[in-house]
């Protein structure tokens, strides 16, 4: 059994909370024009051609004109749709991308100049659960759009979402729990420094397997992009946006992406720790995680170039009929392993 | 009282019901060799060209856009103003009017000259009728294939433009290339 200590051992200044909340926040936000850019180009080169390489060195300007042509448009609304709720529902999608993050688990605590500083926005002790609290109220930031955009697609859009989030998301859930099970801790710090022995995708690589299958339905990447199938429902949820709060729900979905990655790299590969018996300074973690997020958002590229979107019925049946007995096996299957070798 | 099919029936061969154990394994075989595939095109590289820096190059009998000609030696110009070429061109883009040579003034080598010769680009469709109706080899088809322009009325070349060398030489194929 783990001796798991209580979750906060240490006390934090007011400002330092904030600080950490900006820094972090600032760091999450620069990276997405990088994972933008380095789709479109990546995607390029798995599709034999450059990519976009026109603004700035190597192209990498471009998400800036991106960002300038879509804010320079002009705001428009629907006649039939509903106004508070066309402009509430992005701020929804993002503010729930972003409020993930801040449980997500940089690095350890730090001494910087004789203060102790957590490299995370907050140490929760019920992880996991947030994220996927989270996960579920950005659902309503996808539904109320598509519901209030007052057009038959966004509509579509939404209903497909409003499925296939909820079908997905037990799966997703029921992964963790045989992490959770092992590391005794709902704390994503504490579950870090349980892997210090082995990463747990090593033993729970059938839950790993499920949380990333999971995960692209989860984030409505292709193959699971039915949300926002362009060939028969225009664009989905965001059909009638434009201008900001189209980039809104775009930097969401980016932010989203980030996400499960990040817990995907705190939970089955180790956080910030490296393997070998490598311990580099404090410093360093941050790198580590970021490093360690970005091979998961390449294949999540990869992917995207390679398989074609699923049929609904194939999705639903997939959902239900393979990836949630799986997930129930595996966490039964660690349970009895659990108590038996304890 | 229902209809029996008898005891002949057809047997109809299936593949196996999607969903099972089975097509679980092929799915994920199949997803693992299409991630081969795509990985192959990023270790293959790019087969793009980036235009406005590197330009296709054209065949030698690559139809663009027309030019006239004149003699090297004597600098008259080959074309007689005789409006032959209008006359093939299908999409009646070529206008020639026609003056007499005189002794003070001698324009071509033939007894008259074209005074006007304008071939309207924005209608033109690079068939190619003109250089074979022309008599004298004065009108041919270039390997010029850049001739965007922002206002229609750019688009209508006129002698001057059509006899002077292209500003910009299009890269050409070299034989058996």
């Amino acid at each position: 059994m783990i001796d798991y200590p209580a979750v906060v051992q240490y006390y934090e200044p007011w400002w330092i909370q904030i600080i950490k909340a900006i820094v972090i926040f600032a760091i999450i936000l620069q990276l997405q024009p990088i994972l933008i850019v380095g789709e479109r180009k990546l995607l390029g080169r798995f599709q034999g051609r450059y990519g976009p390489n026109r603004v700035g060195p190597y192209g990498l300007a471009t998400p800036l004109a991106d960002i300038i042509k879509l804010a320079t448009k002009e705001q428009f609304r629907p006649d039939t749709s509903i106004g508070w709720m066309f402009a509430l529902a992005p701020v929804i999608s993002v503010l729930t991308a972003v409020g993930a993050i801040a449980i997500i688990p940089f690095g350890d605590t730090q001494d910087i100049f004789g203060t102790d500083v957590g490299l995370y926005g907050i140490d929760v002790s019920v992880g996991p659960l947030f994220v996927f609290a989270m996960g579920a109220v950005a659902f309503y930031g996808i539904m109320l759009g598509g519901f209030s955009s007052g057009s038959k697609y966004s509509f579509l859009g939404a209903m497909r979402a409003a499925a296939q989030l909820i079908s997905y998301e037990v799966a997703q859930g029921l992964a963790l729990v045989g992490v959770i099970m092992t590391s005794q801790t709902l704390s994503l710090t504490e579950i870090v420094h349980a892997q210090e022995g082995m990463w747990y995708f090593i033993p729970q690589f059938l839950g790993f397997l499920i949380f990333l299958v999971a995960s692209f339905a989860e984030t409505n990447r292709a193959p699971f992009d039915l949300v926002e199938a362009d060939a028969e429902i225009v664009g989905g949820y965001f059909t009638e946006y434009g201008g900001t709060r189209f980039t809104s729900y775009l930097f969401a979905e980016y932010i989203n992406m980030c996400v499960v990655c990040l817990i995907m790299v705190t939970v089955f590969f180790g956080g910030w720790l490296l393997p070998f018996g490598i311990n580099p300074p404090g410093w360093v973690d941050p790198f580590v995680v970021l490093a360690k997020t970005s091979v998961f958002l390449i294949f999540f590229i990869w992917i995207r170039a390679t398989l074609p979107r699923l049929r609904y019925d194939q999705l639903m049946s997939f959902g239900w009929k393979i990836l949630l007995p799986l997930a129930t096996l595996n966490t039964l299957a660690t349970a009895v392993i659990i108590v038996v070798t304890d | 009282m229902s209809w029996h099919p008898g005891d002949e029936h057809v047997t109809v061969m299936r593949p196996p019901a999607p969903g099972a154990a089975g097509g679980t394994y092929r799915v994920f075989a199949e997803t693992m060799r299409g991630l081969k595939t795509t990985f192959s095109r990023v270790v293959e590289g790019v087969h793009t060209l980036q235009y406005p820096e590197q330009k296709t190059a054209v065949y030698p009998r690559f139809r663009g856009r027309h030019r006239l000609h004149k003699f090297e030696d004597t600098g008259l110009e080959k074309c007689v103003g005789c409006s032959l070429c209008a006359a093939a061109c299908p999409a009646d883009c070529i206008r020639v009017v026609a003056a007499e040579n005189t002794p003070d003034t001698r324009v071509s080598a033939g007894e008259r000259y074209a005074a006007v010769y304008e071939i309207n680009l924005s209608r033109c469709i690079f068939c190619g009728y003109c250089e074979v109706a022309c008599p004298f080899d004065a009108i041919t088809m270039g390997n010029d294939y850049e001739m965007s322009d922002y206002q229609r009325s750019d688009l209508i070349f006129t002698k001057e433009m059509l006899l002077a060398e292209p500003v910009e030489r299009t890269p050409l194929r070299a034989d058996g290339e």
